[in-house]
């Protein structure tokens, strides 16, 4: 089937169609990660955005149905160099054309990603239409530069969960239990995994929950999950943060770290080309160790902007100095911009993060 | 963390000799460690035995010795140079060794050495098997369950225990030397006596097998901050049971999750932070179905870190050199970016395939089966944007006859060579697809995921669409850029389609379908990079950006292997630096992975690229080069001169010219029939020679020549298939089973002059100058093929008229072939007479030792005479060959003891894998120093047992006196014993091996044996001799096959008695002589 993906540049590049017919649009990204492919394509921070693969072979060992990281595919469409057709994997249940084919997600193959990831580079992060069933570039170019900034859609909405929800641990301890309260903005689901295999049961909320509703499940904790689009779209969350902060211990990851710091008075900005990948240098100014992260995010803090002095820059990328790590001085609050969660990517600082989140929580360890 | 103040001065210790098991990867990771040392404005000590490296060039280090690694020696030089410390990880397996012997010893504590990067605590934790599992355990890592033995007794213990097959591995040894499965209790005994004999400590480990696993390796790295990164993952396409460098390698990874990956890496960091490990590490995992053991941890730069280097652009060893100084991961600079620090994880956008060259064309007899113990000599890497391109590429950079579908086997043997791992598999698997098998059977036959498989069903499928489109007229331009993306060459499109290459190179170029070549980043295009290092593909757009300036691209040597060594990437790497010192651009083209050569920063532009005419042309047709140079990459880019030629002169839109020797005169030299007529035109002396195009006629030059003679098919490497033939028996014999004669394929047979003293030169010729870099006098006679023939400088026996004689034909010969740039030509002399045996225009395998020895930079000196600066100019006006005070041997490296079954024979087919170089104020002492290195040492007190054949006799008699006055015991069979006690000497008698025990054998097993001397005898007690040698080898007992080698062992041996001399270095050496 033909297929043709359209950007806002005019650039046309036509390839094999797969998945399911149709037209759609969104922005263009690219992931250097090679493997993950089924946990990066349910990540709900892809919404509203193409994703393209760098490393050229894609569905390799199929889909297992184990690895989703939401309930469905979330990106947008999915470009690709080559999709394999006969994956091999003991735990493989279908193939990744099966997949975008169920989950009703265009998909091309046969294009040449590393030019388009050089014109992202180069360019910044570009708007983008994928038609599968037509090679109208010119079609595509034009549904491409029609659609709205991603920082102008409210994609939280349309991600979150659309009720509140509790999730017990199975290793909790019934004479202390404890409640973390997860805001979800598009919540991967290996947050809820890491929080949960250390005993803390969580309640997801909405990310449009009112603070009377989180007060409601009597937090020990409070989380704000990643999430797609431009942080200021989240407005709820960030007068969520800036009510419960000295009342409660807040952590957030990815657009929730966005979001705590919005709350905490500082800037967020959008990164050229955003940082997309399982390779991310991280440097932890306490111990002056580099972790490598897993990371998909679009926007960025400004680390100069916190207007209070009782907040601090606690990590950052080695790579471009961007900040990837805030704490508060005084308040039980921090957050990461890269995913300690993983799944996919590195594990490197999952028990960092997440004993940490324990202690905050009121854990004993 | 920033550089250690308290470190000024440091000692590298490198890895000696080119062998199975450890090819050019210390090359390439000592002299980045140099380099990246002196960079940070530290002094370098560097030791090495091997010459034929880039590392043990003067200028790499501030002090080079060319020294053995070996306690004593390296004693020697800590003494004088007083190093503040020394760096274990960059010469390999030998450099642990040496480094963990010198700590044993105290030497380390005595001399204030600290050991820099891995420490030693770490190294033991690691090689030593039994606290290996120990320490896995502990962290709650799973190993195959194991038990470390040091007796066979206790190995055959363990059968019921952990039950059959077993994995027998030896502790510290390379390679997986003297290791292997058995399968059967006397399998395991015979391996594991072997193997306790290898064992540094004596120890073998015995272990369960997890034969039919997937094996999976990663490349970690660790700063002393503990940052933790991993560089790539490689999975190997066999399953356990094949060591990794006998294994197809895919990287990065293709059938594992994210989810089974992550599981892998999280547990490499955990293992390699547990060690402590400072600096690159390697560690091997099998895995099956989301479980896996824990295999082996390399606490070091290894074969697989130059893989991972080169197929990801992270400089591993450099960054190890740094870190072992003290500094932290994000304090160093990526290389390739030149913004981003090294504390990141490279991801790469292309596949990369490494494929083991094996040396099973040299030994037709060696077993085939691919074990734990490596028997290939080298590997090459392609890389493309399918695994079909990137493993087709593969294939056609090993150089081999071999290629898929030129090879039949019956179904039965398909059956068969499915099941068992051979050098040959790849192909059968191709044959079996071809044949009817379906993938499910070949992935369940073989092991190998079907996932792999499929590709090659990919491959055969594109082929057959090809074949069809043929058939019916035309293929179609779609179809044409759908098997260029696949891999496969206008060759073999051609031949599918029943058209010409020409044909089908013209169709594409018109269609546009030109390849394109991408970046090696490290970082998927993520960051812009600087470094210049390209491959092949089909892709929309191409980032090569050819300069206008002027450029040369220069042909590399494809895979190291018997006969074409690291001396041609030395070759190869100076040439680059002469072009790029005259400011003119120099692009690389090779496909070694291991080599410095294809490290991305020693040329302008690296195009990692198979040497074929097309893959050669496609860079050429891109960068529109002045010149492209085939005399340094040895035959292989020489093979390609004629060819090139022919396209550039069909192609008249490209203007680059093949510079140096002109491909005409290259064939020549090459061509015996021409050579010879050119030859006896300037009235050159050449052995009488014959050229035969039938048996018939063979017979009859033969019978003219008078026996013995030596045979070999024209146009040979190394020596392949050259014999020499007693009478017309054994001649016949040879055209019945070597080498079949026809008119296509002729054969040569020249009078094999006996007893007569080999010789060779190295020269550089302008076309109007001779410039001689050596005269070499073999010591073994003429018929044991050069490159396997020790040789020293200056010559020792030779006399001023033979001298005179073989600098006049060095003159007259490389102006008679219009020589521009190298020649080598090897002549012999028997009586008062010299002839001239062959001249080859090109670089050769004495390049580098006598670049060593004479201090003349002979491969930069060619590539400038081939830019056009003469002799003259250069400043080099005496062209007679340097005079040089002290005495250089070279000695080779013979890979019996990794193929089991070989007999230890020297003869005219080449054999050994590297060399190492000897250098002294005097001749027995330098001889007895390359022995050394070669891991022959001579012993000073002990016995030795002498056996020759009859008309060694004189010889014996000479080497026997020198022995007795040296305080040596001499051992015997009673012929010999009688013999010398005629002369007077005295001689213990032991019994012939097939009169039964006690013989020398069980002597030998017993160490009671401190040198073998046995020269081959007549066919009728060959069979002992054989057993002698074997056992030799087998036990770790010194041994020599030639007269003449233990003449010159014999007067060693008195030289040192009197004491060692002073150790200095080559620039020392070299220093002397100016």
């Amino acid at each position: 089937m033909n297929a043709v993906l359209g950007l806002e540049d005019g650039t046309i590049i036509k390839g094999t169609g797969f998945g399911a017919e149709g037209i759609v649009s969104g922005e263009l990204v690219f992931t250097t990660q090679y493997t993950g492919y089924e946990e990066a394509l349910t990540d709900p921070s892809y919404k509203g955005q193409i994703l393209m693969f760098t490393y050229p072979l894609i569905g390799n060992y199929g889909v297992s149905g184990n690895c989703m990281e939401s309930d469905a595919v979330k990106a947008e469409g999915l470009v690709v160099r080559e999709a394999c057709p006969k994956p091999s994997h003991h735990l493989g249940k279908k193939t990744i054309y099966q997949l975008m084919e169920e989950e009703g997600k265009p998909g091309i193959a046969g294009v040449d990603t590393r030019m388009l990831t050089i014109k992202t580079r180069e360019h910044g992060t570009m708007r983008a239409a994928l038609i599968n069933g037509s090679d109208d570039g010119e079609e595509a170019v034009r549904i491409a530069r029609a659609q709205k900034s991603i920082s102008d859609i409210d994609f939280i909405s349309q991600v979150s969960c659309p009720e509140p929800f509790k999730l017990e641990s199975p290793s909790r301890d019934p004479y202390n239990p404890l409640n973390v309260v997860l805001v979800d903005c598009g919540r991967k689901l290996s947050i809820e995994r890491s929080l949960l295999a250390r005993g803390m049961d969580v309640t997801v909320v909405p990310g449009n929950s009112s603070i009377s509703t989180i007060e409601s499940y009597d937090p020990d904790l409070l989380f704000i999950s990643n999430g797609p689009g431009d942080p200021l779209q989240a407005q709820n969350a960030i007068s969520a943060v800036k009510h419960f902060t000295g009342e409660l211990p807040i952590v957030g990851i990815c657009l929730g770290h966005q979001i705590m710091s919005l709350a905490l008075g500082a800037e967020t900005y959008k990164l050229k080309f955003g940082h997309r990948g399982a390779n991310q240098p991280v440097k932890d100014l306490e111990t002056g160790i580099v972790h490598i992260t897993s990371q998909n995010h679009g926007f960025a803090v400004d680390g100069n902007s916190f207007e209070e002095a009782e907040v601090e820059v606690t990590q950052y990328n080695t790579n471009d100095k961007t900040v990837e790590g805030i704490a508060h001085k005084y308040l039980d609050m921090f957050s990461v911009q890269y995913h300690p969660d993983a799944h996919p990517g590195p594990q490197d600082t999952e028990n960092l993060f997440f004993s940490k989140v324990l202690k905050l929580a009121g854990g004993k360890k | 963390m920033p550089k250690r103040d308290d470190i000024k001065k440091i000692l590298l210790i490198g890895s000696g000799p080119i062998m199975i098991g450890q090819a050019a990867e210390f090359d390439f990771s000592g002299s980045q460690a140099c380099k990246s040392l002196k960079e940070e404005g530290l002094e370098v000590v560097l030791v090495n035995s091997n010459p034929a490296t880039i590392m043990t060039d003067p200028e790499m280090a501030d002090a080079v010795y060319i020294e053995p690694l070996e306690v004593k020696a390296v004693e020697r030089i800590i003494a004088k140079e007083r190093p503040d410390g020394l760096i274990a990880g960059i010469g390999g397996q030998t450099g642990l060794n040496i480094t963990s012997e010198l700590a044993e010893h105290g030497i380390l504590e005595k001399y204030n050495v600290k050991l820099l990067g891995t420490n030693l605590e770490a190294i033991k934790n690691t090689e030593d098997r039994e606290l290996f599992k120990q320490t896995m355990e502990s962290i709650g890592e799973k190993v195959p369950r194991s038990k470390a033995i040091s007796t066979l007794k206790e190995a055959e213990e363990l059968i019921d225990e952990l039950g059959l097959p077993l994995i027998i591995r030896p502790a510290y040894t390379l390679g997986g030397a003297g290791g292997g499965i058995a399968h059967t209790k006397e399998e395991l005994l015979e391996i594991t006596e072997r193997g306790l004999r290898r064992s540094r400590i004596n120890q073998v480990l015995i272990e369960e097998s997890v034969l039919g696993w997937k094996e999976f390796e990663y490349e970690v790295m660790r700063d002393a901050n503990d940052t933790c990164i991993v560089i790539c993952n490689m999975e190997n396409l066999d399953p356990m049971g094949v060591h990794t460098g006998e294994s197809i390698v895919v990287t990065p990874s293709q059938t594992l999750n994210d989810e089974e990956h992550q599981m892998l890496r999280t547990a490499a960091i955990k293992i390699i932070r547990t060690f402590g490990i400072e600096g690159g590490c390697n560690i091997q995992f099998a895995a099956k179905d989301g479980d896996y053991r824990i295999v082996e941890v390399n606490p070091r730069v290894s074969r697989s870190s130059a893989l991972a280097s080169k197929a990801t652009g992270y400089p591993i060893a450099k960054v190890t050199a740094k870190i072992a100084i003290g500094m932290a991961l994000d304090e160093i600079l990526n290389d390739v970016t030149k913004k981003t620090p090294a504390s990141f994880e490279p991801t790469i956008d292309y596949i990369v395939t490494k494929i083991p060259r094996w040396p099973f064309d040299k030994f037709v007899n060696a077993d085939k089966t691919l074990t734990t113990a490596m028997k290939s000599t080298g590997e090459v890497m392609a890389i493309g944007r399918t695994i079909e391109e990137s493993l087709l590429k593969a294939v056609r950079s090993l150089d081999i006859k071999m290629n898929f579908g030129t090879e039949e086997w019956s179904e039965n043997e398909t059956r068969m060579l499915l099941k068992t791992p051979t050098s040959e598999r790849l192909f059968v698997m191709y044959h079996a697809l071809c044949n009817g098998f379906s993938v499910e059977e070949v992935s369940s036959l073989t092991g190998i995921d079907i996932f792999f498989i499929r590709k090659l069903k990919n491959i055969i499928d594109m082929e057959d669409m090809v074949r069809e489109e043929g058939f019916s007229g035309a293929i179609s331009d779609d179809l044409l850029r759908e098997a260029k993306q696949t891999g496969f060459t206008d060759a073999r499109i051609a031949e599918l389609t029943g058209k010409t290459r020409e044909d089908i190179n013209d169709q594409r170029r018109a269609a546009g379908i030109i390849s394109t070549y991408k970046m090696v980043d490290t970082c998927a295009a993520e960051f812009a990079a600087e470094t210049p290092y390209y491959y092949s593909c089909y892709e929309q757009m191409c980032e090569a950006n050819p300069s206008d300036r002027k450029k040369i691209v220069i042909l590399g040597s494809g895979p190291i292997r018997i006969g074409q060594g690291i001396e041609f990437d030395y070759c190869t790497v100076h040439a680059v630096a002469a072009i790029r010192e005259a400011g003119i651009e120099a692009h690389i083209i090779n496909n070694n992975p291991e080599t410095v050569s294809t490290d991305y920063d020693t040329s302008d532009k690296l195009f990692f690229e198979p040497l074929t005419l097309e893959d050669v042309m496609n860079v050429i047709e891109k960068e529109n080069p002045g010149a492209v140079l085939v005399q340094f990459g040895g035959q292989t880019s020489v093979n390609l001169a004629l060819p090139l030629e022919r396209e550039l002169k069909r192609r008249n839109d490209l203007k680059t010219v093949i510079l140096g020797t002109s491909p005409e005169d290259i064939d020549v030299a090459e061509d015996r029939e021409k050579f010879n007529l050119r030859m006896s035109k300037i009235g050159i002396n050449q052995p009488d020679a014959g050229y035969a195009t039938s048996q018939d006629q063979a017979i009859e030059i033969a019978t003219r020549i008078g026996y013995p003679v030596l045979v070999r098919p024209s146009y040979v490497l190394g020596g392949r298939a050259m014999e020499i033939v007693y009478d017309q028996n054994d001649l016949e014999r040879y055209m019945r089973e070597a080498v079949k004669v026809s008119p296509e394929h002729p054969i040569l047979i020249d009078d094999f002059l006996e007893g007569a003293v080999e010789i060779d030169v190295d020269a550089v010729c302008d076309g109007k100058d001779v410039l001689i870099g050596a005269i070499m006098e073999h010591i073994e006679e003429a018929g044991v093929h050069s490159g396997d023939s020790a040789c020293v400088i200056p010559p020792q026996s030779l006399s001023y008229e033979v001298l005179e004689t073989v600098r006049d034909y060095t003159r007259k010969i490389a102006l008679a072939l219009n020589v521009k740039g190298l020649v080598n030509i090897q002549m012999a002399q028997k009586g008062d007479k010299v002839y001239v045996l062959e001249a080859n225009p090109r670089s050769s395998r004495t390049i580098p030792f006598v670049s060593k020895a004479v201090g003349l930079p002979l491969a930069k000196i060619a590539a400038r005479v081939i830019m056009g600066e003469t002799l003259e100019e250069q400043g080099y006006s005496t062209c007679d060959e340097p005079k040089v005070k002290h005495v250089s041997v070279k000695e080779v490296l013979l890979p019996f003891d990794k193929l089991p079954g070989a007999d230890p024979l020297l003869g005219p087919e080449m054999k050994s894998t590297g060399e190492v170089m000897g250098v002294d104020s005097d001749y027995g002492r330098a001889f007895f120093k390359a022995q050394l290195s070669a891991d022959n040492l001579l012993p000073l007190t002990g016995k030795v047992f002498l056996s020759v054949k009859e008309e060694d006799q004189d010889g014996l008699l000479d080497v026997a006196q020198k022995l007795v006055s040296a305080g040596i015991e001499l051992l015997g069979t009673k012929g010999t014993a009688d013999f010398l006690s005629e002369h007077g000497l005295e001689m213990g008698i032991v019994r012939k091996v097939h009169d039964g025990s006690p013989n020398v054998i069980d002597m030998m097993r017993r160490y009671e044996v401190a040198l073998v001397i046995n020269t081959p005898e007549d066919k009728l007690s060959r069979e002992d001799g054989s057993r002698i040698r074997r056992a030799a080898v087998d036990f770790k007992v010194p041994y020599i096959t030639t007269i003449q080698a233990a003449i010159a062992a014999a007067n060693a041996i008195v030289t040192m008695k009197q004491g060692e001399g002073e150790v200095k270095s080559i620039n020392e050496y070299h220093k002397e002589m100016a």
